[in-house]
């Protein structure tokens, strides 16, 4: 099917890449249906609103700056994203990045991040209960110290 | 707002289910034990409230995204 993006105009999507979110992303609740694209400008993916072409984030996955990152949330969440205890699920995590042109900086979000379940498309923004993960880590920062670690 | 005084030690319960405890007071400080069931989902306002603004600040993009890597 063809949906109305922000950055990427016209898009053929297949339906896999539809991922519901049952309550929305914290703040925008109204906004329930996404679609996860590839940005074609890696590391970045998009989650494009289907409800709103305008409304979009840029998505990252954490590993790709934090090799340690840890999905630390409520079980109840999990519950909402369809898991059911003894059952194993794959659960896919994503940082909302964050562009602050002004001082050319770039953000993820470790502290609030995009939990999908592929395989019932369900998606969630989930609260880490962990205080090690922050709502703005910069990014570039982040991997200086990882090639530092090296 | 129903609002009610409660000593160290005392709690309220909600629903059937959960309990919310008075665990300690100290000057400015209330501690609070929260028993509920599994699928209750449990927040600090002001962290929900954070989020909520990164999100908002978050989803203005620019119309050319920076590059991460070669």
């Amino acid at each position: 099917m063809e949906i109305k993006t922000k950055e990427l105009g016209l898009v053929n999507i297949d339906e896999k890449q539809i991922i519901f979110f049952p309550e929305g992303i914290l703040g925008m609740e109204d906004y329930k249906n996404f679609a996860l694209l590839d940005a074609n400008n890696p590391p970045y993916f998009f989650l494009q609103s289907l409800d709103d072409s305008n409304l979009m984030w840029v998505l990252i996955s954490p590993e790709f700056f934090r090799k340690d990152y840890t999905l630390d949330v409520q079980e109840s969440e999990l519950f909402e994203l369809g898991l059911q205890a003894g059952v194993d699920t794959e659960l896919i995590v994503f940082s909302i990045v964050h562009f602050a042109p002004m001082n050319n900086l770039i953000y993820a979000n470790l502290q609030a991040p995009i939990v999908i379940n592929k395989a019932k498309s369900l998606g969630r923004q989930c609260v880490s209960v962990n205080p090690k993960w922050k709502l703005r880590h910069n990014i570039l920062e982040e991997l200086k110290k990882t090639e530092g670690d090296l | 707002m129903l609002i009610l005084t409660r000593k160290i030690d005392e709690s309220i319960i909600l629903n059937e289910d959960i309990k919310i405890s008075i665990v300690e007071i100290t000057n400015d400080c209330v501690k609070i034990g929260i028993e509920a069931p599994k699928n209750v989902k449990i927040y600090r306002s002001e962290v929900l409230e954070a989020i909520k603004q990164e999100n908002m600040s978050a989803k203005i993009q620019p119309k050319v995204l920076p590059k991460l890597q070669n």
